[in-house]
């Protein structure tokens, strides 16, 4: 087996990235005494003066990135608190205006549990199916739109299969119909080109510890022209224009600002190399039976690969995959034994569902980890197969779907 | 270099903490969901900070619910009590809480949820009169008082007003921010349902913090979308704040009394120069304060103006709550404890620190005397 | 998800992988579970004229909890009689594995998967099958 130098490999980046060395050094540079630690609410002082600087430049960095204003970028504890934000603020604020709004099954939890707590508080919420593709189809969209509508929730590209929506013409159907658009961008920012001067996207949701900053740090962008207005969700002392109390987390927003930065920069680079890995990946399982790769890869981001290896169970192959660190689904539900619901509404049969595995790869990939990956996934599927009475029953012949299976 | 004397609105972190923080900065990064290695390194160092917050109040480990600071803690005490206590379910809250409580108590009136506000005495202790009558009325769900004042330092007898709300069958929140490391804090011995925490105030890392909750007390959770934090705070862990929260709050756990006598010494220096000169108040002197922490005014000086002066002079500090900071209000705490808005005007706060030194509290004393001698000459001689 | 040693050495090592024929009338096979649950296991033993389990076989798929189920009930089914084999219940191999309280269905599984393959023998009426109901009638 080829030796790959780093055991267990990380393939796990769309779950979370290892933060860039460069941001753990700007970010050390605003914790202690020497440093700027300051409260950048402190506004009689030195040491608050200057981490309000630090927080002004990284905002700019950020906002560069997907070419917005600063001043529409507000900041928050991550992406499920930018999803909540964006949904419930605007749900909240634009009630009178009506209460009825659209997402997609496919949506990250943060967006969903959103939703479904509104539906408690009496909002009526739509839930798009997609095609097998993984993709939306603007038709439905258009005709779910209803009079009462307010907001249009769909995320830019799936944490799950990689698939990237065309929020360019969502965000031109919304606006046309007067329907302000969130989209959640926490797995597709610096990954591919977002420009919303361009894209009709009213707010976006930002996470730093996808794209090799920190945790606990995200942003929501919230556009100025037209303006979004948005019921604030944490109260205090009206940090961020009044949308986000609480005290600034200088260094974090400095990890955040240094990643987005680097992302600008290297975005072009990286993509291009990481789909030569992806498909040096796909290109090692292309020849295995019963493999089916999920979400369509004509519209995917470079970095992911989602493959049911039929006849093996998802949980048991992570197992085997002990030395190489991949999920089964969202990392958010792993803990459950539910399939993937992502999968499911691609059409995906349970057993399918049960069976994937999701490789993302990195910054930090190198073509040894794929190599390593081929030959460790390969050796264990065919282990696991062996084991498999569905396996068995495939090779006798047998029809799976015809077979009554006892309940349980 | 400036002298940092503003220990209220935010600490340096520890260097003892950065080192804890910097493998989860830099090597251990999985996301603690993950079933993988790294997803259960993560999972294990959340686990053992949690200890480590749980242990620094006395309560258990599964009782400590992180957030992203103390602003968001008492945002979800407040909100989350009062989502599932019912239809014209009463709250309380004192007058010179933090806004981190007051906006949400206001939010929540806005929202038609009948709102008491107890008020302070002179010296900004809650009177316990009022405190009594507030909980005593129909319906009240929940009475929210703060431990330590983040401007005056007055630290409120809430073990006794528990006592009072929960005779009326009412819950007590206590934001203890301000508290946390300057005072020995039994979270049972207060009677409290739930306290907030936060990890900047304690040489910690900003965007950090906790709410810790007695057992069976139900929660709407504020931010949907996982099971994280047992179901109550979703999104993905701030791995490496809250393993310097943890590291904190351990750090936290010994040399209490050298610390707080330590910024006892250190105020009671600035305090006796200060009671030496004319024109200038010392709030809430006559009752237990935080020992870091003194609030005073010089009548006829502006605040801000006498701020601008130690700023030149390096020194830094505060006119009061950082978070109000820039807004030009005179301190709402000062005007609940009925001081004159003219002189709240005026009101400077200095926060000391464990590294704080007595020759650095000289410089503060001796750049006070001037600058205040000038600013009152300027006046009279505008007068 | 933490699993313990012993989970971690039936998933490692698994013990009877394989299958025997099902035609054989000294085979009983039980197959349980469904695809869409995540888990399916298919247990067979063979039986001795006595009604005793000479030997068994699983194959499995489904998480490590499950396989260590069933590789683990192959072991212990092995020389005792049907009776015997009919008795094992899910909690004493959900003890002897340490499994947490999500994974206690594997164990269930696993019961139910000896007692589907006694009752596939029993059905077949194979020689031993014949001698228990011999045993019962004369009681």
């Amino acid at each position: 087996m080829s030796k790959s130098e780093r055991v267990p490999v990380y393939l796990d980046y769309a779950a979370t990235t290892p933060a860039d060395p460069r941001v753990a050094e700007k970010m050390m540079a605003c914790l202690t005494m020497d440093g700027d630690f300051g409260n950048p609410a402190s506004r009689s002082h030195i040491f608050g003066w200057k981490a309000d600087e630090d927080v002004k430049i990284a905002r700019g960095h950020v906002a560069a990135l997907v070419n917005a204003d600063p001043r529409e970028i507000v900041w928050t504890s991550g992406a499920t608190e930018s999803d909540n934000l964006a949904i419930k603020g605007v749900a909240h604020f634009y009630r009178k205006k009506g209460k009825h709004i659209i997402t997609c099954k496919t949506e990250h939890k943060a967006v969903l549990d959103t939703c479904r707590q509104l539906e408690r508080e009496g909002y009526e919420v739509t839930y798009l199916d997609v095609e097998s593709s993984g993709l939306i189809n603007m038709k439905v969209l258009e005709e779910a739109i209803r009079e009462d509508t307010i907001l249009i929730s769909i995320m830019h590209v799936n944490n799950e299969t990689g698939v990237v929506q065309d929020i360019a013409a969502i965000g031109e159907l919304a606006r046309n119909k007067g329907v302000i658009f969130h989209c959640d961008a926490a797995q597709s920012a610096g990954k591919i080109e977002i420009d919303l001067e361009k894209m009709k996207v009213d707010l976006m949701s930002f996470s730093a510890h996808k794209i090799y900053g920190p945790k606990g740090i995200g942003a929501l962008y919230v556009r100025r022209k037209p303006r979004i207005r948005i019921e604030a969700q944490m109260h205090g002392g009206g940090h961020e224009r009044g949308m986000r109390s609480g005290t600034l987390a200088v260094h974090q927003i400095v990890g955040m600002g240094e990643a987005f930065r680097i992302a600008k920069e290297e975005m072009a680079a990286e993509s291009a190399r990481l789909l030569a890995l992806r498909e040096r990946l796909m290109n090692g399982f292309s020849d295995m039976e019963e493999i089916y790769v999920n979400g369509d890869l004509s519209h995917h981001v470079a970095g992911v690969l989602n493959i049911s290896f039929n006849f093996v169970e998802g949980e048991s192959l992570i197992m085997a995959l002990k030395d190489i660190a991949v999920s089964s689904g969202s990392a958010c539900t792993s803990a459950s034994l539910e399939p993937s619901y992502v999968l499911r509404a691609l059409g995906r049969e349970d057993e399918l569902a049960h069976s994937s595995i999701r490789f993302s790869l990195g910054r930090f990939t190198t073509e040894a980890d794929v190599d390593y990956t081929i030959e460790l996934v390969r050796k264990k599927v065919e282990k696991l197969r062996e084991l498999s009475p569905l396996w068995e029953m495939y090779k006798d012949g047998v029809d799976l779907s015809k077979v009554q299976w006892a309940a349980h | 270099m400036s002298i940092y004397l503003d220990h209220n609105a935010t600490t340096p972190v520890d260097d003892r903490v950065v080192d804890a923080m910097l493998p989860y900065l830099k090597g251990g990064y999985g996301n603690p969901s993950s079933g993988h290695r790294f997803g259960r390194e993560s999972q294990q160092a959340i686990q053992c900070a949690r200890e480590r917050v749980a242990a620094l109040i006395g309560v258990q480990p599964a009782q400590v619910v992180f957030t992203s600071g103390g602003t968001e803690a008492n945002n979800l005490a407040l909100k989350g009590v009062m989502a599932l206590a019912g239809e014209n379910s009463g709250l309380v809250v004192s007058a010179i809480e933090h806004s981190s409580v007051l906006q949400p108590a206001t939010a929540l009136q806005a929202a038609g949820c009948p709102l008491a506000v107890a008020g302070v005495d002179g010296d900004g202790k809650v009177k316990s009169d009022a405190f009594e009558q507030a909980v005593s009325k129909k319906n009240v769900a929940l009475a929210s008082v703060m431990l330590a004042n983040n401007e005056t330092g007055v630290v409120q007898d809430i073990a006794q007003l528990s006592e009072v709300a929960r005779t009326h069958g009412v819950r007590m929140h206590t934001d203890a921010v301000q508290a946390l490391g300057k005072l020995d804090i039994d979270f049972s011995a207060l009677g409290v349902a739930a306290m907030s925490l936060s990890a900047h105030k304690i040489y910690g890392p900003k965007g950090v913090g906790a709410l810790v909750v007695e057992k069976g007390l139900r929660l709407q959770p504020m931010l949907h979308g996982g099971v994280h934090e047992a179901g109550l705070r979703a999104g993905t862990e701030n791995v490496a704040g809250i393993v310097g929260f943890g590291m904190a709050a351990e750090l936290m756990q010994s040399g209490l009394i050298q610390r707080t006598d330590h910024c006892e010494r250190l105020r009671q220096r600035v305090e006796q120069a200060l009671l030496k000169m004319a024109h200038v108040v010392v709030f809430s002197r006559q009752v237990t304060r935080l020992s870091n922490t003194l609030f005073f005014a010089v009548k006829g000086i502006e605040g801000a103006t006498l701020l601008m002066s130690l700023d030149r002079d390096g020194i830094a500090v505060s006119s009061g709550s950082a978070c109000t900071s820039g807004s030009g209000k005179p301190s709402h705490v000062l005007l609940a404890m009925g001081v004159e808005e003219g002189l709240a005007h005026g009101a400077i706060r200095v926060s000391f620190g464990s590294r704080n030194t007595v020759e650095e509290v000289d410089l503060l004393i001796s750049s006070l005397q001037r600058q205040i001698k000038s600013l009152l000459k300027l006046n009279s001689g505008w007068a | 998800m933490a699993y313990s040693d012993k989970v971690m050495d039936h998933y490692e090592n698994p013990r009877n992988v394989g299958s025997f024929d099902k035609d054989d009338s000294a085979v009983g096979t039980g197959m349980v579970g469904a695809p869409a649950c995540g888990d399916v296991m298919k247990l067979q033993i063979k039986v001795s004229d006595d009604g005793v389990i000479e030997d068994a076989r699983f194959k499995t798929y489904g998480c490590g909890s499950a396989i260590a189920s069933s590789s683990l009930l192959t072991e212990w089914v092995k020389g005792k009689t049907l009776q015997q084999a009919s008795e094992i219940k899910n909690t004493e191999l959900a003890e002897e594995l340490a499994l947490p309280p999500v994974k206690v269905h594997c164990s269930v599984l696993a019961e139910d998967a000896i007692k589907a393959a006694i009752e596939d023998y029993n059905s077949k009426g194979g020689a031993a099958a014949e001698a228990a109901e011999k045993a019962a009638d004369g009681s």
